[in-house]
């Protein structure tokens, strides 16, 4: 055990390099940063000066070991526009993305699991054709096109729910003030609708799968109950596969904050990410993508640990 | 004469498949009494898994059973209601597949899908249960059974889980238990320990057995009874040392003279010239008629009932003395 | 095949699936003369005529069926020129990953080795990814651009292909016949075209299908986001981004009608794609 986590940690560590090397060599190909910085009138000599002071006249690979040592020591420059290290702006919108990231797992798993068992317990009944049929019409919508109607009918034409911000916020939490956690339903819901979907077709696919298995047969023969056969025999097995994409589908859902967080003028971290590619804001950018980059890459370590530790079969040397 | 176990009365099941209706069973008769073993032989689609699963009234749409009596104790399993149904299985009538490595379900204990059985049958509280699964395993012939307890299917061999699933078919005390070609996945050197454990658990404890097997010869060294089946009908039904010793019917004249034993004293061994045809596609009359040589105009006609060639075993062939309603 | 006619016939989805796609595929190349103006055709546009709302309400102009756009631009030419570039995109992206994805399958399939470790190990990193994301990444880096929007999720959508054609060539890498054209003389590459894309094309519609509504998708987010199609090419997504500021003043036709345009198109490729998956993977008959 302890060798496959030494193991997987320093794969993790490799694809974590290879991303800053990927991230920090593309980007330095795009514009010219310190145009950025000064004044429109600047003279070449103050040009030469910025682009000193930044260390953008070093040759590239000695760029990128600064950058790296610098990264290291939880210094990741500070951003052109706002003149402030990107880290402090970043944390600062971490809660905002974090809590509307989790209450859309949240409602996800929610209505995905209970609506895929269903749908693959009972696949000829009318509510399973509904559950199938609307869940494909949930993959196909886009999401900032959903944001667009809820706010049109909730906050525009009803005035039930508010379309911007974060509301209240109690240590930086929307979610434990009544006003917060209305700021935080549309964002959330929209945000969750196309995972929501995706899961519960895969939560009934895989179900199917394993009802039509031997061992739920066998278990059939041992007088278990329809209810026993779903959830004491079957959820376990059918979730195992699950778990892998819903891995993925956090990530997607993090990337997807991005649009969610724009429509609602959600004040986090993907928001951050769209106004600085706006405004070439290259640090922020670099710092949004490795720090992305290391969320989902410990996502998918803590997912295959989890694997390990749920499914019996997968014995590690 | 006491009244049978189980009593089985012109079956019927059908499955309706886009290409037509397959009768899967079509009409059969099987009597089985207090404590006997019946073996049922055939090729594969001669309805010998399909009768384990009506029996125990597990068959799955598009599959339907669609008349006949199933008798068990003198109550008919087919007026039950689904939930009536639940509590005879694994109860009163359990089950062993034929796949092991699939039976189980990879991601629980050995423990707890013994357990579970148990849970559903008995009134026994946990200790009770878990002295009663020790035993079980001892009874099936597992080593060391307190240190197997918490170990996973994987874990095991194939001949090791299939006593797992031997000792869950025994755990409430069934009267029947339907073993549907136990031995089939396991290795050659295992299948004879697990059809002498079988043999001796349900004798030793007055069960009734019904071993399904495509091997006539396993079906003569342990049942009381043989009933052979082909295409979804019983052709040749009697007990084991009459159907052995004096097979009435071709189809069963065929399966005996294809094993080795009976090549050694002809020399080579024999065949039955053709395949068993498609269920959608059966031809009119006594489904073997194109595969047998004794076939003639009356088998193409009709199908032919049972009648009786010595007292307790009867066959369905045209070409018996005697013959029927020809 | 008849079978597959009949079974299509006999499912709805599938068949409005097809429908709305026909539609989409028949409106795109000749939409652009039936409806009543060159949306940018600046010439063209009336300021007078600005947001005026969809024919049925009751302010609507016949002349602007699905309405105007702060321009005075007919929301209905807006649209089919906007599915034109949409289109043009999700067909164009599909094909390029699908050919790239397979020569990259082909590849890590008949070299092995480290080649093939190699590239995969690249797949599986870039698929711990979410697309939009890389997609993202990508458009940041390299700014606003039809054809670099193409090139971007082509680069994010190529994975899925290579590794089913891998997965198939390594399937039948040990097949006898393999083994006999090897012994005479035969590149294995030859081979695979002969008798393994054959194998795979139908794994490979299915995900192509899919992959159309989902570039689409992706497409249409990206340039909601400012970071897809330039402004002098709109398609779906940037008109509902356009439409958004006036969203406020109850002007909602401006953003959701081109918006149900996208779920449109992706409803019926999905509902389309759903029907052949089932239909052509042998394992759920």
């Amino acid at each position: 055990m302890l060798i496959y986590l030494v193991q997987r940690f320093l794969q993790t560590i490799a694809v974590l390099v290879a991303v800053s090397v990927i991230v920090f060599f593309v980007m330095s190909f795009t514009g010219d940063p310190v145009m950025m910085i000064v004044p429109p009138d600047a003279t070449a000599e103050q040009i030469e000066a910025a682009r000193h002071e930044l260390g953008l006249d070093r040759p590239l690979p000695v760029q990128y070991i600064v950058f790296m040592d610098n990264l290291l020591h939880g210094d990741m420059g500070r951003s052109y526009l706002f003149r402030q290290p990107v880290v402090k702006l970043i944390t600062e919108r971490v809660k905002a993305t974090l809590e509307m990231v989790m209450l859309a797992v949240l409602l996800s798993l929610a209505v995905a699991i209970p609506a895929g068992v269903y749908a693959a317990a009972a696949p000829d009944s009318r509510l399973s054709r509904a559950l199938m049929g609307g869940s494909l019409f949930g993959i196909s919508l886009p999401s900032f096109w959903v944001g667009i109607l809820l706010i049109f009918v909730f906050a525009v034409e009803w005035g039930l729910l508010p379309s911007s911000g974060r509301g209240k916020t109690v240590a930086g939490w929307s979610f434990l003030t009544r006003d917060g956690l209305a700021h935080l339903i549309m964002p959330s819901v929209t945000l969750a609708l196309g995972t929501l979907a995706m899961l519960t077709r895969l939560v009934r696919a895989q179900m199917r799968e394993v009802l039509r298995q031997d061992y739920i047969r066998f278990a059939r023969a041992k007088g278990v109950s329809p209810s026993g056969l779903l959830f004491s025999h079957a959820l376990k097995n059918a979730l195992i596969p699950v778990i892998t994409v819903f891995g993925l589908q956090v990530g997607n859902l993090i990337a997807f904050a991005t649009v969610t967080e724009t429509i609602f003028a959600w004040p986090g971290m993907g928001k951050l990410l769209i106004d600085a590619i706006n405004t070439s804001d290259r640090p922020i950018i670099v710092a949004y993508l490795m720090i992305v980059a290391v969320i989902f890459v410990g996502i998918n370590f803590v997912i295959d640990v989890a694997y390990t530790l749920i499914d019996p079969r997968i014995d590690l040397r | 004469m006491p009244a049978p176990l189980l009593e089985v009365r012109g079956l019927k099941t059908y499955f309706t498949l886009w290409g037509g209706v397959v009768k899967a069973l079509d009409g059969i008769d099987l009597t089985l009494g207090v404590g006997e073993i019946m073996g049922i032989v055939g090729e594969s689609g001669g309805g010998k898994s399909v009768t384990a699963f009506s029996i125990m009234r597990l068959i799955d749409p598009p599959g339907r059973i669609e008349a006949g009596k199933i008798l068990f104790e003198g109550e008919d399993l087919l007026s039950k209601s689904e939930a009536e149904m639940r509590k005879m299985r694994g109860r009163a009538i359990s089950m062993v597949f034929q796949d092991p490595m699939t039976a189980l379900n990879p991601l629980h204990t050995i423990k707890d899908q013994i357990d579970e059985a148990l849970r559903l049958h008995t009134g026994m509280n946990e200790r009770e249960r878990g002295e009663r699964i020790l035993s079980l395993l001892h009874e099936v012939g597992i080593p060391n059974p307190e240190e197997r307890l918490s170990s996973y299917p994987h874990q095991f061999s194939g001949g090791m889980l299939q006593r797992v699933v031997i000792a869950i078919a025994l755990a409430a005390g069934p009267r029947l238990i339907i073993a549907d070609e136990p031995t089939t996945a396991l290795d050659v050197t295992v299948q004879a320990q697990i059809l002498s454990l079988m043999e001796a658990t349900v004798r030793e404890r007055g069960a009734a057995l019904i071993l399904i097997t495509h091997d006539l010869a396993v079906a003569a060294g342990m049942a009381d009874k043989i009933a052979v089946m082909y295409c979804g009908r019983v052709v040749e039904a009697g007990t084991a040392d009459s159907v052995i010793r004096s097979p009435a019917h071709p189809y069963t004249r065929g399966l005996l003279n294809s094993m080795p034993s009976a090549a050694q004293t002809k020399g080579r061994l024999a065949q039955i010239p053709g395949v068993v045809p498609s269920l959608l596609d059966l031809p009119p009359g006594c489904a073997f008629a194109p595969r047998c040589e004794l076939a003639c105009d009356a088998c193409g006609a009709g199908v032919p009932a049972m009648v009786q060639v010595e007292p307790g075993h009867e066959a369905a062939c045209f070409a018996l003395n005697g013959g029927g309603n020809i | 095949m008849s079978e597959f006619l009949f079974r299509f016939s006999r499912d709805k989805g599938a068949v409005f699936g097809f429908a709305v796609i026909a539609l989409f595929a028949l409106l795109a190349p000749i939409g652009p003369y039936f409806v009543s103006q060159n949306p940018y055709d600046l010439g063209s546009l009336d300021l007078a005529n600005a947001y005026k709302p969809p024919a049925w309400l009751a302010d609507g102009d016949a002349a602007f069926p699905l309405g105007t756009d702060e321009q005075g631009r007919d929301m209905l030419s807006g649209i089919v020129y906007g599915t034109r570039i949409s289109l043009f995109i999700g067909l164009c992206v599909t094909l390029f990953s699908c050919a790239l994805g397979t020569i990259v399958g082909l590849w890590a399939g008949c070299a092995g080795g480290r080649v093939d470790s190699v590239l995969m190990r690249i797949v599986d990193v870039q698929l711990s990814f979410p697309a939009m994301l890389v997609a993202l990444f990508i458009m940041s880096a390299f700014g606003r651009g039809l054809w670099k929007l193409i090139a971007a999720l082509t680069l994010v959508g190529w994975v899925m292909y290579a590794r089913t054609v891998r997965g198939a060539v390594l399937a039948e890498k040990g097949r006898e016949y393999v083994e006999a054209a090897r012994l005479i003389g035969l590149p294995p590459i030859l081979l695979a075209l002969r008798h393994i894309l054959p194998n795979v094309a139908t794994p490979l519609i299915v995900i192509a299908t899919v992959q159309v509504g989902n570039v689409i998708l992706t497409e249409a987010t990206l340039s909601y986001l400012g970071v897809g199609v330039p402004v002098t090419e709109p398609s779906l997504g940037l008109l509902v981004k356009n439409g958004y500021d006036v969203l406020f003043s109850g002007i909602w036709w401006v953003s959701v009608l081109p918006g149900s345009f996208i779920m449109l198109l992706v409803f019926g490729i999905n509902l389309l794609g759903d029907f052949l998956r089932d239909e052509l993977n042998p394992r759920l008959k």
